[in-house]
């Protein structure tokens, strides 16, 4: 049986814990509504680019690009895009999971975010890289990933490039994905833009040669490593529209459940209490009774 | 009459989605002008001024380097950077204009040096776009 005090105190330390799950609440539901209106922009963009670049690959004729080789596959490189912090709920957790899924061996992995790297060295797995992003995802911080991706591939180092994020889908829900970035060779068929929307119609229809000014080579040459930095870029902004979405649910699950806790020892404070009052005063009537 | 259906997206939003009867647009060798039932083309874009017809008017835009996708039908601009003639603050853009020269003084990164000459061509593309349209 608890003291009074003892649930006194316990009273307070889980007062002072949802205090903190709150503040954070409010933190990441500011931070959410930025990355969410950011990844939302991103969208068209990402999308008209797809719609573009398969368009212009399937136009193009002849003409092919180190970048579009299609090999078979010996090792394959992987791009995990996780958060640095956790509580986060299971974001990181369900996307790991799709992870260890698929992981068929040889594969190097290319971390963005600190939670993916432990995961890496804790289940001993090759760490090709690691790389940091910021809260806000800068353009060249994608740039200097899927740099390092391409080159990889151009090397011969690996024969295919995934990418392995949490698409973002609303606040509540928040979906892990693993999406093929390198050869580009295939992503004509697919149209895998990222709202998943359904631009494969009208690509059918646009299978249509094109007229390149100045040449198919250069402007190609420069449209493709583009393309593919700006989807790595449009990744990170859905992860981290993800990430805060998770944590502001998670934050603001934990707020619940330390009030619904603090009611309940409220409650048996209230009653210990009681009892030992009726207690006392039993003992003194009974003792004047004794005396009497 | 047959319209072309003008997009002009950059990574942070839609700019401009509007049917119009033809495009000017600034093409790495040289203007373009693009009226429907055009043919297939794909070229890249430089920074510069893009202007759409419609109904007799004339928009236009500053925009910055990108790629340009042209179908019988629709004109797709993919740029980084791209603002309405009449959204244009010139006093903002001179802003950037100078901090962006006074960064190019400094030592800097090859990657960031590409940043700030992009900043400062935005800039450049503003004012002159401004200027133009009131001078």
């Amino acid at each position: 049986m608890p003291s009074t005090r003892d649930i006194r105190r316990r009273i307070k330390s889980v007062k002072s814990t949802a205090q903190i799950t709150k503040a954070m609440q409010m933190v990441a539901s500011a931070k959410m509504r930025k990355a969410q209106l950011a990844a939302l922009a991103g969208r068209p963009y990402a999308a008209l680019m797809n719609e573009v670049l398969a368009a212009a690959t399937a136009g193009a004729g002849e003409f092919s690009h180190p970048l579009m080789e299609v090999r078979p596959v010996r090792k394959r490189a992987l791009i995990l895009i996780t958060t640095d912090k956790g509580l986060c709920g299971a974001l990181n957790t369900n996307l790991l999971r799709e992870v260890a899924r698929v992981d068929k061996g040889s594969v190097a992995y290319v971390c963005a975010g600190k939670k993916g790297a432990q995961f890496i060295a804790r289940t001993k797995r090759e760490l090709a890289a690691e790389f940091t992003y910021r809260d806000t995802p800068q353009f060249a911080e994608a740039r200097a990933i899927s740099r390092f991706a391409q080159e990889l591939f151009l090397k011969g180092d690996v024969d295919a490039v995934d990418v392995a994020f949490t698409n973002f889908i609303s606040t509540l829900a928040q979906k892990p994905e693993i999406r093929q970035l390198l050869p580009l060779g295939e992503i004509k068929a697919v149209s895998a833009d990222v709202t998943g929307d359904s631009a494969a119609a009208d690509l059918e229809a646009a299978k249509q040669e094109y007229l390149f000014e100045p040449a198919p080579g250069e402007v190609l040459g420069n449209l493709l490593p583009h393309y593919l930095n700006y989807q790595v870029y449009q990744f990170l902004q859905e992860a981290k529209a993800s990430e805060h979405s998770a944590r502001m649910v998670a934050m603001k699950n934990a707020t619940d459940n330390a009030k619904q806790i603090i009611k309940d020892l409220t409650l048996e404070y209230n009653k210990l209490r009681q009892a030992n009052i009726t207690k006392e005063l039993l003992e003194i009537t009974t003792a004047q009774m004794a005396m009497g | 009459m047959a319209t072309l259906k003008l997009e002009i997206v950059t990574p942070e939003a839609k700019i401009y989605s509007e049917d119009v009867d033809s495009v000017t647009l600034p093409g790495v060798e040289g203007e373009l002008g693009i009226y429907p039932m055009h043919i297939p083309l794909m070229t890249q874009l430089a920074a510069g001024e893009v202007c759409a017809r419609k109904s007799g008017e004339d928009h236009f835009l500053a925009v910055g380097e990108g790629f340009v996708e042209v179908t019988g039908e629709r004109v797709a601009i993919l740029t980084d950077m791209a603002i309405k003639a009449d959204d244009i603050d010139e006093a903002k853009a001179e802003e950037a204009r100078r901090r962006a020269e006074a960064r190019l003084q400094d030592k800097l990164g090859a990657d960031e040096h590409a940043t700030v000459q992009a900043a400062l061509l935005h800039s450049l593309t503003q004012l002159n776009v401004k200027r133009r349209r009131r001078g």
